[in-house]
C-alpha cells in the first residue's frame, strides 16, 4: 500500500458538497418541519462527504494494511482461526435470509426457523447436550448466559445461597469477567505443574455454596483434563453444576462430548470450531447448550418444532429472561450451518484429529529451541514458556513481532498465565504441511538470529506497514477520534 | 477421508505422525480416558457438495414468504448500497481477528477508529467504544456502567416507553446483576417527569434509561430531565437509534452521560435479528469505566500515525473479575459496515434518509386517518418515521389480510393497536397500496 497517498483517514478526503449513495425516494413531501425546533440537533453531525471510487478506493487500501487467514497462517491460539469457506458467505447473504424482519410472524418465516432449529439440533449432537440457544451474540456472550441458566437452575430449587463459581488459575480471562457479570463470585484453582486442574484444591473448595465450576476441555495449554468424569462427580455431589467452555471444542471433534464428560451447561463459539469469519473481533455467535432437565430455562425468544413440522417463535415463563432482543447473529448461524452441511458427519468427526496432528507436529518439530514447560501430548494447541535459550534476553514478545516478518500472524502472547513468556500456538486443520514447516522454518531461523543477533529482533518488527506503536502515548492522552487529532495538531 | 477444506495428503499425515513418534492420529488422544470416547458417529447427515449446499439454502429460502415491510420497533429496512458488501467481503477485513498485533492490523484499528469518530459526531458525546453485541445489550451494559460509576447505589430507572424487548435484556441483565430496576410511568405517550422525580429521591438510583425516539416512535421533549438526575447523582443514559440522531438533538446536547442503541437503522440488512451493532458512547469523565475494545491514535518509532487497542486495563483479559464488562469479540465487521455507510451517505445523505423516511410515515399516518377506521394514538406528539394507531378493528385481521398481500403491516402492540414504519424502502405505490387495503377491507368490527 503507498501510504503517502492512501494513509488519511475518510474526514481527511472529505469535500462539501460530495455523496457517496443515492437514497431512494417515495415523493411523499415534507414534514420534518412539523417537529419543533427544540427537538432537532442545533449542528449537524460532521461526516465524510465522499464520492463512491474515494470510499472504495480508501477501504481497499486500508484493507491491504491487515492481515487475515486468507492472507497468511494465523496460529492465535485459543482463536481457532480456521479457514472460512466462501459457501459460507454466499448463503449468509442470500437475498430470501436477509430481508426479514425479526419481528415478521412464524408464518412467514418458516425457512429461517428451520434453518435455526437444524443448527440447534447439530449443535446438540456435537455437544452430547438436550438442546441449544443460539441467541447469545458471541463466546463471552455465550458463557454469561449459561451461567445465568444455572443461577435460574439453582434459584428454581430455592438454593439461593450458591454464588460462588470456580475457575480454574489457566482460564480465559471472559470467565471470571462473565462470572462477575453475573453476580457471581470467583474462586480460583490452581493448576498442577502438568497445567491441569488440582483436583484435591477443588475438593477443599467444593461446599453448598458453589453453584458452578467452569472449564475448558482440553485447557488453555492444550491438555486434556483426565479427570474431568472424577470432577464433574465431585461437584454434582456437592450440589454444584458444570460449566464448558466451548473455545477449545475443536480437538474434541469426533473424540468426545462435554455432555458425555459430564458437563451440565456449555457454549460453542460458532467462530472458532465451525469456521464463521472473525470480522477483525465479531459477529461471533456463542450457542449456549444444557443437558435434559435444564433445557427451560434457556432464554427467550425461543424456537420451536410443532407437532405438524412446522415452527414457531415463543416466550417461555420459565426462561432465564433474554439476553438479546431477536435469535442472535443470524448471519452467523447460517454460516455455521453450512460449514455442518458441507463437512458432513465424517468430515465433522476428523476436523478434530487433524487439528491435533499439525499442533503436535509443530510442537515436536521445535522443542529443542524452544522451552516446552509442559512435555505431553497437546491436542489443537501447545503452550512454549519462550526460547529454550534465555540467556540472549530476547522475549516472547520479541519473537511475535519477528514472525510478522516472516509473514506469519504472531501466536497469542502472554497467556495463559501459567507461565512468564507464553507463547500459544493453535494452527487448526486446514492448514498444509507446507505451511507449517515455513512457520517452523521461520521460528527455527528466530532462535539461531536470537542467539545471533538478538538486537535485530528486539528491535522487529522491520517490514510492517508501521512499526512498535507507542502504547503508552495512547493511553496517558487518549485521542479517540478524527476532532481529538485536529485539537491535539491545534 | 478428503475433503476440499483439508489439505492433508495420506503422506502427509504419516510423515507428521512420524515426527510425532506416534502411528496414528488416535495415538495423540490416548489421555482420554475410553469411558469418555464417542463410540459413534455423529447422526448428522452426509457431506453435501457445494451445490448441494446452496440447493438445501435455496429450499430453506423458499420457504420464507418476502413481506414489503412496515415494521420496525427498532429496527428497519434500510437501503444498503452495493459498495458496503463489496467492502466487508475484503478477506483482509473478513477473515481477520481482534487486532492484538498492531503493525499487521492497521486496517481494522483504523475503521474503528473512523467508526468511533462518527459515532462520537452522531451522539454528540466525547467517547465511543469500538461496538457492542446489539442495542438492547448496549443499553444493558450502560446499565451496568451507571452502577460501576456511581457509589453505593444499586437502583436503576427506566421509562416504561423503553422498547419492550430492550427493556426485557436491561431487566434480565439487572436481575443476575442484582440491580434493582424501577420503571417510569409514561403519561400522554411520553416518559413522566414528576413520576421520574419521585423516583429519584432516597439516593440509591446510578442511572436513568430514557428512549429516543420511543418504542411508539415519539420524539420525547427530555427539558429538565438532566437537570434532576444529576442532581440526585445519577447518571443519564439515552436509548437512541443511530439514524435518527442525523437529525435530532444529540444526546450531548439533551445532557446525557451514556448514549446507547442499535446502528441497524445505518444500512443494515434485516437478516432476521442479526448481525446488528450496538453503539455505546460517553462522556469522557466515564471513559474508564467503558466496556469493551477502544481505539486509540498514537505514532509509531518512524513518526507515522498508528491506531492500537488502548486503555486495555478495563478489559477481562487483563482485569478478569474486576473488568469493566465481561465482553471480547464485539461486532468489528459490522463497524466497518456502519463505517462505509456513514462515509458513503455523508451529512446531508443521512439526513435525507431520515427525511424521507419521515415524509412517508406522515403521509401513511395522514391517509390512514382519513379511511376513517384508523387514528394515531398520540396525534398531539411529534414522531419521525414510526407511529402508533389505534384501529377500530382487531390488527390480527389487519395483519392476515397484509400478509396475504405480500406486506408486513406492522407489529401489533395491542388486540387493536399497531405500530407502523416507514423508510426510504417502501415505494409511493406500496404505500398507497396498504391504505388502500385497510380503505377496502371489511373488517370485522371489534
Amino acid at each position: 500500500m503507498n501510504k503517502e497517498y492512501y494513509g488519511k483517514l475518510i474526514f481527511e478526503l472529505s469535500r462539501p458538497g460530495r455523496k457517496g449513495a443515492d437514497i431512494p425516494s417515495n415523493g411523499c413531501g415534507s414534514s420534518l418541519s412539523s417537529i419543533p425546533a427544540s427537538l432537532l440537533r442545533e449542528k449537524s453531525p460532521s461526516l465524510p462527504e465522499v464520492d463512491e471510487p474515494t470510499a472504495v478506493r480508501h477501504y481497499t487500501n486500508m484493507s491491504n494494511n491487515n492481515f487475515g487467514v486468507d492472507t497468511g497462517f494465523y496460529p492465535l491460539g485459543s482463536c481457532t482461526m480456521k479457514y472460512n469457506p466462501k459457501i459460507n458467505e454466499e448463503m449468509a447473504a442470500h437475498s430470501a435470509m436477509t430481508a426479514l424482519h425479526p419481528a415478521a410472524p412464524a408464518s412467514a418465516v418458516q425457512g429461517a426457523l428451520e434453518a435455526y432449529w437444524n443448527l440447534q439440533c447439530a449443535l446438540s449432537e456435537i455437544g452430547g447436550m438436550a438442546a441449544f440457544t443460539l441467541n447469545p451474540f458471541a463466546g463471552a456472550h455465550g458463557e454469561l448466559t449459561g451461567l445465568m441458566v444455572i443461577r435460574a437452575y439453582h434459584d428454581s430449587r430455592g438454593d439461593e445461597k450458591r454464588t460462588k463459581v470456580i475457575v480454574p488459575d489457566s482460564a480465559h480471562g471472559t470467565n471470571p469477567a462473565s462470572a462477575a457479570v453475573a453476580g457471581l463470585k470467583v474462586v480460583e484453582v490452581k493448576s498442577l505443574a502438568d497445567g491441569t486442574v488440582d483436583v484435591d484444591a477443588l475438593a477443599g473448595l467444593l461446599d453448598d455454596t458453589v453453584a458452578a465450576v467452569m472449564m475448558t476441555n482440553p485447557n488453555t495449554a492444550g491438555l486434556f483434563e483426565s479427570n474431568v468424569a472424577k470432577i464433574a462427580d465431585m461437584v454434582h455431589a456437592a450440589g454444584g453444576l458444570m460449566y464448558y467452555d466451548g473455545a477449545n471444542l475443536n480437538p474434541m471433534l469426533g473424540i468426545a462430548r462435554p455432555g458425555d464428560m459430564g458437563f451440565d451447561v456449555m457454549h460453542i463459539n460458532l467462530h472458532k470450531t465451525f469456521s464463521t469469519p472473525h470480522g477483525g473481533g465479531g459477529p461471533g455467535s456463542g450457542p449456549v447448550g444444557v443437558r435434559t432437565g435444564l433445557e427451560k430455562f434457556l432464554p427467550n425468544p425461543k424456537v420451536v418444532k410443532l407437532a405438524d413440522g412446522t415452527f414457531d417463535i415463543i416466550t417461555d415463563p420459565d426462561a432465564l429472561g433474554s439476553v438479546s432482543a431477536t435469535l442472535g447473529n443470524f448471519g452467523v448461524q447460517l454460516r455455521a450451518l453450512a460449514y455442518i452441511l458441507s463437512l458432513g458427519s465424517e468430515g465433522l468427526m476428523e476436523a478434530g484429529k487433524l487439528a491435533t496432528l499439525n499442533a503436535n507436529y509443530i510442537k515436536e518439530s521445535l522443542r529443542d529451541l524452544y522451552k516446552l514447560p509442559i512435555d505431553r501430548v497437546c491436542k489443537h494447541e501447545f503452550v512454549f514458556d519462550g526460547l529454550a535459550d534465555k540467556s540472549t534476553g530476547v522475549t516472547t514478545l520479541n519473537i511475535a513481532k519477528r514472525l510478522l516478518d516472516y509473514g506469519f500472524h504472531a501466536p497469542t502472547i502472554y497467556f495463559p498465565l501459567l507461565f512468564h513468556e507464553s507463547l500459544m500456538v493453535e494452527p487448526t486443520e486446514t492448514e498444509s504441511k507446507e505451511t507449517l514447516d515455513r512457520f517452523i522454518d521461520a521460528m527455527r531461523k528466530i532462535a539461531i538470529e536470537a542467539a545471533e543477533t538478538p538486537d535485530l529482533i528486539k528491535d522487529a518488527p522491520h517490514n510492517t506497514p508501521v512499526r512498535r506503536p507507542d502504547d503508552t502515548a495512547a493511553a496517558l492522552n487518549p485521542v479517540v477520534k478524527w476532532k481529538d487529532l485536529n485539537c491535539e495538531k491545534a | 477421508m478428503s475433503h476440499r477444506y483439508f489439505p492433508h495428503t495420506q503422506a502427509d499425515i504419516d510423515a507428521m505422525l512420524e515426527r510425532c513418534g506416534v502411528s496414528s492420529t488416535e495415538q495423540l488422544y490416548d489421555d482420554v480416558p475410553q469411558e469418555l470416547r464417542l463410540k459413534k458417529k455423529y447422526d448428522l447427515p452426509k457431506a453435501l457438495t457445494e451445490k448441494e449446499v446452496r440447493d438445501y439454502f435455496n429450499k430453506l429460502g423458499a420457504k420464507n414468504t418476502q413481506l414489503t415491510c412496515f415494521a420496525g420497533g427498532g429496527f428497519y429496512h434500510r437501503y444498503t448500497p452495493s459498495v458496503i458488501p463489496a467492502i466487508l467481503s475484503r478477506s483482509e477485513f473478513l477473515t481477520s481477528y481482534t487486532p492484538y498485533q498492531p503493525e499487521i492490523s492497521q486496517g481494522t484499528l483504523q475503521y474503528i477508529f473512523e467508526y468511533q469518530s462518527m459515532m462520537t459526531e452522531l451522539t454528540g458525546l466525547d467517547v465511543s467504544n469500538a461496538s457492542m453485541y446489539d442495542g438492547a445489550t448496549a443499553t444493558a451494559e450502560a446499565m451496568m456502567m451507571s452502577i460501576a460509576a456511581t457509589r453505593k447505589r444499586d437502583t436503576v430507572l427506566v421509562s416504561s416507553t423503553l422498547n419492550p424487548k430492550v427493556m426485557e435484556v436491561v431487566k434480565t441483565y439487572a436481575r443476575y446483576h442484582n440491580v434493582n430496576i424501577l420503571a417510569i410511568e409514561a403519561a400522554g405517550g411520553v416518559t413522566s417527569l414528576e413520576d421520574m422525580k419521585g423516583k429519584l429521591e432516597g439516593g440509591k438510583v446510578a442511572g436513568v434509561i430514557l428512549p429516543q425516539p420511543n418504542y411508539l416512535g415519539i420524539i420525547e421533549d427530555f427539558n429538565g430531565f438532566s437537570d434532576a438526575i444529576h442532581e440526585a447523582g445519577a447518571l443519564m443514559i439515552m436509548n437512541c437509534v443511530a439514524s435518527d440522531l442525523a437529525v435530532l438533538k444529540t444526546p450531548a446536547e439533551w445532557g446525557a452521560d451514556i448514549a446507547a442503541g442499535d446502528a441497524q437503522s445505518l444500512g443494515m440488512p434485516l437478516s432476521f435479528g442479526g448481525p446488528y451493532l450496538g453503539f455505546l458512547c460517553c462522556t469522557k469523565a466515564l471513559i474508564r469505566k467503558m466496556p469493551g475494545r477502544i481505539v486509540g491514535a498514537t505514532e509509531d518509532v518512524n513518526g507515522n500515525r498508528t491506531f492500537v487497542l488502548t486503555l486495555q486495563a478495563r478489559e477481562q483479559h487483563i482485569r478478569r473479575d474486576k473488568a469493566t464488562s465481561n465482553i471480547c469479540s464485539n461486532q468489528g465487521l459490522m463497524a466497518l459496515h456502519t463505517a462505509v455507510y456513514l462515509s458513503l451517505l455523508g451529512t446531508g445523505g443521512l439526513r435525507e434518509v431520515c427525511e424521507i423516511s419521515a415524509n412517508g410515515a406522515h403521509y401513511l399516518a395522514e391517509k390512514l386517518e382519513a379511511t376513517g377506521k384508523m387514528t394515531l394514538i398520540y396525534p398531539d406528539k411529534p414522531y419521525l418515521n414510526e407511529f402508533a394507531m389505534k384501529c377500530d378493528f382487531k390488527v390480527d385481521d389487519l395483519l392476515r389480510v397484509c400478509i396475504e398481500n405480500e406486506i408486513l403491516a406492522g407489529i401489533k402492540l395491542s388486540d387493536n393497536e399497531i405500530l407502523i414504519a416507514v423508510t426510504e424502502m417502501q415505494t409511493r405505490e406500496e404505500i398507497d397500496r396498504l391504505i388502500e387495503i385497510v380503505s377496502n377491507t371489511k373488517f370485522p368490527q371489534l
